[in-house]
C-alpha cells in the first residue's frame, strides 16, 4: 500500500534510496545535500539496508569509489551539490563514457565564487555535456518519483548511463511536503536486479574499463555514447508510462500546463515552474491573459522536437533560466532557441534565482506580464533580461 | 607609610599631578584585530579562543598589515568577518596550494591558512601534503576537533575509534572507516617542514601554550626558516552532543589518548 507522509526533499530521495537498497553508496558531505546522507547513513546503521556505505574524504572519491562499484556489478548511488560535483567534474565523465549506470541526486546550488550555499542551477547546467542524463523536480514528490524511475532508465541495457536526479536546494530540500511514497514490494518489483552483463569481477570473460584508445577507437565510442543518449528518450517515456500505471502519477520528459490556448508560454526547469503555475492560474483569472508554462523534466537527452512541437502555437515563448552561460545568455534558451530554429515565433530570456534569490508570485507574473508587452509591441530587445536583480 | 608626606617634616603635598594614561594600566583589552562582532560559532567552541590568539599574535608580531589569512570552507569559513586583517578565500582544501601561491608571490608578507580537519586533512590531504613537503614558507594553522562541524557532524579522518557522528551513527568502526589520522605524525615523515606541534584551548596553560606555538610558527616564517602546522584539538560541544565543560573534560582525558600534545618536530631546537 503507498503511504502518504511528509518529507523533505533531501529525505524523498534518501526514503527512495531506501527502498532501492543500493549495494554500495559513497559520498561526502556538502550543503545542503547533507542530510540526505544523514538519513540514509541511518538507514544503513539501523540495518534497513544492505548497503556498503563509504564516507570518503572527498566528492571525486566518492565518484571514484560508485564507478568502480558499477562496474564491478554493484548497484551504486552517490548525491552532490555544487561544488562536491564541480570536484567530481573528471569522473562525471567517466562514469558515463564507461557505462555506469549510478543515480545520484543533485541538491542544485550555486558554485563559488562568491561562495554561496543556496539554490541555482549552475552546477548540474555545467555538467549537461558530461554525458549523464538529467531529470529535474519540481516539488518532493518528483525527486521521489525521479529517483526511483532514474535506477529503471540508468540500466536498461540500451541505454547504460548515469542518471543525475537534481532537486533546487534548500528550496525543495529543506521543505517538507506531504507525498506519496510506494510501499516498498512495488518499489522492489519496478526497479528488479541489476545484473551488469560485462561485469568487472567475472572471472570467466576477464574485462579492462577506460583503457587506451587513441586516434584509432576513441571516436568509435563516443560515437556508441552518443548513440545510448539516443536511445534514452524512448525508454524515459516507457519507464514513465509504467510508473504511472503501478502508482497513478505518469511522467513524460516535458510537462505542459495550461498550453493548449496559450499565447504566452513561459518554459523552464525545476521548483520555480510551481511558482509560473500558480502565475498561469492567477493571470488567466485576473486579466484574462491566455498563458500557459512548459516545464521541462528530462534536459538531457534534450527533448527538442517535443519542445518546439508543444510551442507551436505560442506567440511569444519565455524562457527561464538559473544560470548563466558567460558570454551567452541562458543555457535553456539556447538550447531551446536551437530546437526552434527556422521561423517559430520570438522568444525571450528571464536569468532568474542566481544564488538563491527568491522568484516569488509577484516577480515569476512579471515575467508573463513582460512577454504579455513584447508581444504586443513587438519590442523584444535586449533578449535576455534579469528578474529580480538589485541594480 | 601611604603619603609621600611622611618624614618631609613640612607638611606640605608635594606630588604632581599625573595623567590618566599614567594611573591606568592596561592589564587586558581585546586586540585591535578582534573585531567587536557576535561569531557565529557554538558556545564553547574553540574557534572564539584561536581567533583572539591569532589576533594577538599577529598584533604583538607588528604584523597586521602584512599578514593574509586564508580561509577554509568549513565552520571557519567566516573567519574574515571576525578578524580584522587580509584574507582571501579558498575552495575546499584547497588552501595551502593558494597560500603557496600568494607567498612566492610576496615573499613579505605574513601568509598563513586556517583550516578545519575536514578541510586540511579529507577534502585537502593532497595540497596539505604537497605544501609540507615542497617547505612552502607559510604557517598552517589546525584545528581538530575530529568531526566535520559546519555539515552538522559526520565522520572527519579524525574522528575517535567508537565515536559516533551522523555518518557513523553506532560510533565509528576501523574495519569499515579507518583510524584518527594523525596529521603532525605523518607530516613528521618528510624532511621539510621546521615546526610541528599539538595543543589544545582547553585550560588557562593550554592556551598560554598554544599562544607561544602560534607566535613561534609565525616566527619560523618571518625568518625564512620554513614551512610550519600547529594543530589545535578543539572542542565541538554541538556535535560532541555535550556541553562545553564534558566537552573540555573530554579533550584532556581522551582525545588527547588519540591525538598527544607536544612538540612532535622542531628544527630550531634541533640545530
Amino acid at each position: 500500500m503507498a503511504e502518504r507522509m511528509a518529507l523533505t526533499g533531501n529525505d524523498s530521495a534518501a526514503y527512495a534510496f531506501k527502498q532501492i537498497n543500493p549495494d554500495v553508496v559513497a559520498a561526502y558531505p556538502i550543503t545542503p545535500q547533507t542530510e540526505l546522507m544523514h538519513k540514509f547513513a541511518a538507514y544503513v546503521a539501523d540495518g534497513e539496508v544492505k548497503t556498503e556505505f563509504v564516507p570518503v574524504e572527498s566528492e571525486h572519491s566518492a565518484m571514484s569509489a560508485v564507478i568502480a562499484a558499477s562496474l564491478a556489478g554493484a548497484r551504486a548511488c552517490t548525491a552532490t551539490s555544487a561544488n562536491g560535483l564541480a570536484l567530481m567534474w573528471e569522473m562525471l565523465y567517466i562514469a558515463a563514457s564507461c557505462r555506469c549506470p549510478i543515480v545520484m541526486p543533485v541538491i542544485n546550488r550555486a558554485l563559488s565564487a562568491p561562495i554561496n550555499i543556496h539554490c541555482d542551477h549552475s552546477d548540474t547546467m555545467g555538467a549537461r555535456d558530461t554525458g549523464w542524463i538529467q531529470l529535474y523536480s519540481e516539488n518532493c514528490q518528483e525527486a521521489y518519483d525521479n529517483a526511483l524511475q532514474a535506477v529503471r532508465i540508468a540500466e536498461h541495457p540500451d541505454v547504460m548511463l548515469p542518471v543525475m536526479v537534481c532537486l533546487d536546494g534548500f528550496i525543495l530540500s529543506h521543505t517538507l511536503e506531504g507525498l506519496e511514497a510506494n510501499d516498498d514490494e512495488t518499489v522492489r518489483n519496478f526497479i528488479g536486479e541489476y545484473e551488469r552483463s560485462d561485469n568487472l569481477l567475472d572471472v570467466e570473460r576477464p574485462q579492462t574499463f577506460g583503457a587506451f584508445a587513441l586516434q584509432n577507437y576513441y571516436f568509435e565510442f563516443k560515437k556508441q555514447q552518443a548513440d545510448a543518449m539516443q536511445e534514452a528518450p524512448a525508454v524515459i517515456d516507457e519507464v514513465g508510462k509504467e510508473y504511472g500505471e503501478l502508482t497513478g502519477r505518469s511522467y513524460g520528459r516535458l510537462d505542459p500546463y495550461r498550453c493548449d490556448d496559450a499565447d504566452v508560454i513561459v518554459v523552464g526547469l525545476g521548483s520555480s515552474m510551481g511558482t509560473a503555475k500558480q502565475a498561469v492560474d492567477d493571470l488567466r483569472d485576473e486579466a484574462g491573459l491566455k498563458c500557459g508554462v512548459l516545464k521541462i523534466r528530462c534536459f538531457r537527452p534534450f527533448p527538442g522536437d517535443l519542445i518546439r512541437q508543444a510551442l507551436q502555437n505560442a506567440a511569444i515563448v519565455g524562457v527561464m533560466d538559473r544560470a548563466v552561460s558567460f558570454g551567452l545568455g541562458g543555457p535553456l534558451f539556447h538550447e531551446i532557441r536551437s530546437a526552434r530554429y527556422g521561423g517559430d515565433g520570438p522568444m525571450l530570456n528571464f536569468i532568474y534565482g542566481l544564488g538563491g534569490r527568491d522568484l516569488s508570485l509577484d516577480l515569476a507574473k512579471d515575467v508573463f506580464r513582460n512577454l504579455a508587452e513584447a508581444k504586443d509591441s513587438g519590442q523584444v530587445e535586449p533578449v535576455v533580461r534579469y528578474v529580480g536583480l538589485r541594480e | 607609610m601611604r603619603s609621600g608626606n611622611a618624614g618631609n617634616g613640612m607638611g606640605k603635598k608635594t606630588t604632581t599631578k599625573r595623567t590618566e594614561s599614567e594611573v591606568k594600566r592596561v592589564l587586558y583589552e581585546r586586540p585591535r584585530a578582534l573585531l567587536d562582532v557576535h561569531t557565529h560559532y557554538c558556545a564553547g567552541c574553540g574557534h572564539g579562543t584561536m581567533h583572539r590568539l591569532l589576533a594577538e599574535v599577529l598584533e604583538e608580531l607588528g604584523v597586521l598589515e602584512q599578514a593574509i589569512g586564508v580561509a577554509p570552507v568549513g565552520c571557519a569559513v567566516l573567519a574574515y568577518d571576525y578578524v580584522d586583517i587580509d584574507w582571501t578565500e579558498a575552495a575546499h582544501g584547497r588552501a595551502p596550494a593558494v597560500a603557496t601561491g600568494l607567498k612566492r608571490v610576496h615573499p613579505d608578507k605574513v601568509v598563513f591558512t586556517y583550516q578545519g580537519d575536514g578541510d586540511l586533512a579529507s577534502i585537502g590531504m593532497a595540497e596539505t601534503i604537497h605544501a609540507a613537503n615542497r617547505g612552502e614558507n607559510i604557517t598552517v594553522i589546525f584545528i581538530n576537533n575530529a568531526i566535520y562541524g559546519m555539515t552538522q557532524g559526520q565522520m572527519a579522518p579524525t574522528t575517535l575509534i567508537g565515536q559516533k557522528t551522523k555518518t557513523t551513527p553506532r560510533g565509528r568502526d576501523p574495519e569499515t572507516t579507518g583510524y584518527p589520522l594523525k596529521v603532525c605524525e605523518l607530516l613528521d615523515q618528510l624532511v621539510a617542514p621546521v615546526l610541528l606541534a599539538r595543543t589544545t584551548v582547553v585550560t588557562p596553560k593550554h592556551v598560554r601554550q598554544t599562544k607561544a606555538l602560534l607566535k613561534k610558527a609565525f616566527q619560523c616564517q618571518m625568518e625564512n626558516v620554513g614551512y610550519s602546522l600547529i594543530e589545535v584539538l578543539s572542542p565541538c560541544p554541538t556535535y560532541w552532543h555535550m556541553t562545553p565543560m564534558e566537552a573540555y573534560h573530554f579533550i584532556e582525558q581522551t582525545v588527547t589518548d588519540s591525538f598527544p600534545l607536544g612538540v612532535i618536530r622542531d628544527v630550531k631546537d634541533r640545530a
